[in-house]
């Protein structure tokens, strides 16, 4: 069983959360381009990497981010969501 | 021991036909350079050489021969989907299996079984309905039967599946049928290293060199090639080839795992997938249960199996066939599944002139194996795509037309 810690709930089993996707920056819809905007809503980053996603903790209803590499299913940390708004800190390999 | 033998074993050169010839070296060019030895690059590879005379072709690839998902998968043939354009594209896929072991002069246990997609609820009865009256319109043999017909097509299922979840009827595919899938790589590989193909595996493609928007070579761990067209049929790998000629699509991958049982006496006939129970499952000519489930959760790109997933799937499966609670699990494995947002591939031209891509086959991609061989080496020999992935181009994202086909997906992913 797969350990993820929730900056709320501290360390869970996996089970217990939902994936939402990497964490993204949606473009100007008002000064983007028809192409920028497609790219954004369906485009994704699919090659293995370190990424910032998603997480929710289905039981406590929590979303948080969580910097996670891919290629080896390794959490690297995880951050309350209001981290996303204050900027994240460049990606960096566990 | 027989003096043949003596001499076989002795022999540094094998004197004896092997499946396949072996390069030692790659040449400097080729017409065509194909990424990736599976079912689906092979395919490519023996259409491009037999129907359209392209033999000066190599299939790269930086492991094995059919190792990837064409090894993975639950081999389960079918064309019982819900647009038009799935329809028409798989069931030209299932007229093409039908002559594909005397085309190879092989032995692919092409077995059609009928396909039975259970409903558990009123909201699939109405998504059965819809797919049989798509596929009746093209042709296909897919109806909505009812429970009665279920219980005297598979008479050892529960019906209820355990109390929770019981069957009201289903879509019944007569033609639904199962093949060996090596044997499908093996082949096509074979059909096309007759006429001049050359497969070379544990050949890693580290770069594709693009000049004025034209493929103009393949860098691999044996060297560069020189080419003016690239097929690219990876599979999870998708997104990492993109990279390389900066290309960007909605692909995502997903681990997809599956298991087998040990082999029983023969009991089970049809295929039956439940998208409720997430569970789709075969008896194989050996006597072992094939088993699949959805897609892992998150995004992953390591093929590990996971013991969620043995305990899910049998639990599902104990809910259909309570009489299953002694029989042991034998393997599991996991493939990496190149998802795309509306569950259809992604094939054909791209913007980059001479690089083509046979992409986003998930978790449906075996059973179109022979079409895609066809309509890709089609598309490679004319540089146009071929009619029956039109639906499926790499441009339909940017012109919001998707071709939604996850309510034919096996299960709910």
């Amino acid at each position: 069983m797969k350990i993820l810690v929730c900056p709320l709930n501290g360390p869970r089993p996996v089970s217990e959360f939902a994936y939402g996707g990497e964490v993204r920056r949606s473009p100007d819809p008002d000064t983007c381009t028809d192409a920028e905007w497609s790219s954004y809503v369906f485009n994704r980053s699919g090659s293995p990497g370190v990424k910032y996603e998603w997480w929710c903790h289905i039981a406590s209803g929590f979303w948080f981010i969580a910097l996670r590499d891919t290629a080896r299913d390794i959490v690297v940390e995880t951050f309350p969501a209001e981290a996303a708004r204050r900027g994240l800190p460049p990606e960096r390999a566990p | 021991m027989p003096h043949r033998l003596l001499r076989f074993g002795l022999s540094r050169k094998h004197p004896e036909p092997r499946m396949f010839t072996r390069h030692d070296s790659l040449k400097t060019g080729y017409d065509v350079v194909i990424i990736g030895a599976g079912g689906h690059g092979l395919a490519a590879a023996y259409y491009l050489a037999r129907d359209h005379g392209i033999r000066n072709v190599a299939v790269l690839d930086k492991g094995y021969l059919g190792g990837g998902n064409t090894g993975r998968n639950t081999t389960i043939i079918r064309s019982n989907y819900l647009t038009p354009e799935g329809v028409k594209f798989y069931d030209e896929s299932v007229r093409l299996w039908q002559d594909l072991a005397v085309d190879f002069d092989l032995n692919l246990f092409y077995s059609a079984r009928g396909h039975y997609t259970l409903a558990h609820t009123d909201s699939a009865m109405r998504t059965m309905r819809w797919r049989a009256e798509v596929n009746k319109h093209y042709g296909v043999r897919s109806e909505c039967v009812d429970a009665a017909f279920v219980k005297r097509g598979i008479p050892s299922i529960d019906m209820t599946c355990g109390g929770h979840a019981p069957i009201l009827g289903a879509l019944f595919h007569e033609p639904g049928a199962i093949a060996r899938h090596d044997a499908v790589a093996w082949g096509y590989g074979r059909g096309a290293d007759q006429r001049g193909v050359e497969i070379h595996q544990q050949t890693e493609v580290t770069g594709i060199r693009v000049q004025g928007g034209r493929v103009a070579g393949v860098d691999t761990t044996r060297g560069p090639i020189a080419t003016s067209k690239v097929l690219c049929a990876v599979a999870g790998f998708t997104p990492r080839i993109l990279d390389m000629v900066d290309l960007h699509t909605p692909i995502y991958v997903h681990p997809l795992q599956a298991m087998v049982s040990e082999p029983v006496k023969p009991w089970l006939d049809p295929i039956i997938v439940s998208g409720s129970l997430h569970v789709y499952v075969s008896q194989t000519a050996r006597g072992e249960l094939v088993m699949g489930a959805s897609l892992d959760p998150y995004e992953l790109h390591a093929t590990r199996p996971t013991l969620d997933f043995v305990e899910g799937l049998a639990s599902h499966m104990l809910d259909m066939f309570p009489f299953l609670s002694e029989v042991k699990v034998n393997r599991q494995w996991a493939g990496l599944a190149d998802m795309t947002p509306d569950f259809s591939p992604i094939m054909g031209v791209t913007p980059v002139e001479g690089f083509f891509l046979d992409a986003g086959w998930g978790t449906w991609g075996f059973k179109a194996t022979p079409v895609c061989g066809k309509t890709m080496s089609h598309t490679v020999a004319t540089g146009r795509n071929h009619p029956l992935i039109e639906g499926f181009t790499f441009d339909r994202f940017a012109r919001y037309q998707l071709t939604g086909e996850k309510g034919a997906a096996s299960v709910g992913h």
